[in-house]
């Protein structure tokens, strides 16, 4: 019995629960590979440093641009044109996805014209939007919202969609009338999916913003990587991967923190 | 008479106001059909006329496919007949609403609230005052016996914990009628048994109209004052049969003569005669 209950046996059992400490080695071994492979390659002379610096390289221009003040504006710069396209993207995406997912008028009105546009690459609408809007912050901003509200349309009304039929009918026999039921009843049973999609599709936005800053744009993290390239630093372009990843760390880890917040019943 | 809220609690706005003359429910020539996928047509219930007088509770039983449950979706006004027209309280059911209270099979607690907030949640919507609301609350969560999980999610319940929470939501409404869509046939046996001794209780402290479908022998006897026996293809009652066991009833009367006498009947009446398909 011991032996099928050792640890070492339950990671190899599919379906099985861990001890957390257990659960914190493996996420930190990930990172200690990596970073470790990385040592090994730079520091080990295996890759020549203008193509991949070293961890205490990217470590040193994240103090020097720090200091002198130009990291800090344009990790803001990208924030700002993240958080302006994804809050105007959900705003309008959440209630007609809900509305698409609840009346099938709706999804037959918007279904077929939402999958066209959906998989038409953004990227290749970048140069109509420059003509269309400049490489201001709107440009960016929309490229952003045009790459996630249709994602974000089809997942929201799937989740409305997926509500069970029995939850509306008994809401009905309680004295709800169709108002109520998609207010009271579709939307916050909704709620759980809406969040998950939120947060898949933030890191999307995050996606979509490098890509406008890196063709457009006088600040932003894209903008930072771009100018570096061009100047054969090649430990700002990591500097500027790495705070783009941190960023999705912490805006990842917030929606689950929202979620266990707003959602707890579901869990 | 035409009054049920004798040992109610004093009830919110009164629905249950409707002539003592009249039934409380009257099913009248009722036919419900449906197209089939291979383009044909399928008689789920074919002239269905019954009445159940008011503080009656009325079971209907009968193999699957009968369309007993059928009859309440369309009593409850979620489904519409394709001929024949069903009054409650003498109005005419046309959509659902608030005076037909409805228990399902499925659990249909609201997760997203608690179970005080679940059993509000037609209070709400009819405009009650919070006190009031309160009130009401309280004394059928004390019917239900589920006081102390007011504050609790249905992820924190048992499923006999959840069905009892729906039938004090539907009963807070103060309905014409409730209507119970084989409420315990997802239970385990136990559970079943204690759901159905205090189904007894509320029903002998409220004595309110019901229409209970089932397909279990044993719990359409127990439970009700009439029942009618159903067969299917096409859905239809073949026989009403008045139980002669007095009230109050308790679980150990399954072993009466007179039940056993009953259940001897309407097993024949099921299973006896031109074979029901039982499938689908």
């Amino acid at each position: 019995m011991s032996k099928r209950n050792s640890w070492l046996n339950r990671c190899l059992t599919p379906k099985t629960g861990l001890p957390i400490q257990v659960i914190w080695s493996a996420s930190g071994l990930a990172w200690v590979l990596l970073i470790g492979m990385w040592a090994l390659l730079s520091y080990g002379g295996v890759v020549p440093a203008m193509f991949l610096p070293t961890p205490g390289a990217v470590l040193e221009a994240a103090l020097r641009l720090s200091r002198d003040g130009t990291l800090g504006p344009h990790v803001w710069a990208s924030v700002e044109v993240v958080m302006v396209g994804f809050i105007i993207s959900s705003l309008v995406a959440v209630p007609i996805g809900l509305l698409m997912g609840s009346f099938r008028v709706v999804q037959a009105f918007l279904e077929p014209l939402v999958n066209f546009i959906r998989y038409l690459p953004v990227t290749s609408f970048v140069p109509l939007f420059i003509l269309w809007i400049g490489i201001g912050l709107e440009q960016r901003v929309s490229v952003i919202i045009f790459g996630v509200f249709f994602q974000q349309l089809v997942m929201i009304a799937d989740v409305s969609k997926g509500v069970s039929k029995d939850l509306v009918n008994a809401s009905y026999t309680l004295g709800s009338n169709r108002m109520d039921a998609v207010l009271h009843v579709i939307a916050p049973a909704s709620l759980p999916g809406v969040l998950d999609t939120l947060r898949v599709t933030m890191g999307w936005a995050w996606t979509y913003l490098v890509v406008a800053e890196l063709v457009a744009a006088s600040s932003g993290l894209g903008y930072l990587s771009l100018k570096a390239m061009r100047g054969f630093q090649v430990d700002v372009i990591f500097l500027a991967i790495a705070v783009i990843g941190l960023l999705g760390l912490v805006t990842d880890q917030l929606f689950r923190l929202l979620r266990l917040k707003v959602a707890a019943w579901a869990q | 008479m035409g009054s049920v809220t004798a040992t109610s609690p004093r009830l919110v706005t009164p629905m249950s106001i409707a002539p003592s003359a009249a039934p409380r429910l009257r099913v009248d020539s009722v036919s419900l059909q449906y197209k089939t996928p291979s383009g044909g047509t399928f008689t789920a219930l074919e002239k269905v006329s019954f009445e159940v007088p008011d503080q009656q509770f009325a079971v209907l039983v009968g193999p699957s496919g009968c369309g007993k449950s059928s009859l309440l979706y369309l009593t409850a006004g979620l489904a519409e007949p394709t001929s024949g027209d069903i009054y409650v309280g003498g109005q005419l059911v046309d959509g659902p609403g608030a005076d037909r209270g409805m228990v399902f099979q499925s659990y249909t607690l609201f997760p997203w609230l608690t179970v005080r907030k679940n059993i509000e949640f037609g209070l709400k919507r009819r405009g009650i005052a919070a006190a009031e609301r309160r009130e009401t609350v309280d004394y059928y969560l004390n019917e239900v016996g589920l006081l102390k999980f007011a504050d609790n999610y249905s992820k924190q319940l048992s499923g006999g914990m959840m069905q009892r929470v729906a039938i004090a939501r539907a009963l807070a409404n103060d309905p014409q009628i409730l209507l119970m869509d084989e409420p315990f046939g997802a239970l385990d046996s136990q559970t079943r048994l204690q759901m159905q001794q205090l189904l007894l209780k509320v029903w002998e402290n409220t004595k309110k109209t019901v229409l209970f479908v089932t397909h279990d022998i044993d719990e359409a006897i127990l439970l009700g004052d009439r029942i009618f026996v159903m067969g299917a293809r096409p859905g239809r009652i073949k026989e009403v049969l008045d139980v002669p066991i007095g009230r109050p009833r308790n679980l150990d009367m399954v072993m009466d003569p007179g039940f056993i006498r009953m259940k001897r009947e309407i097993f024949h009446l099921l299973h006896d005669g031109p074979q029901d398909h039982q499938a689908g």
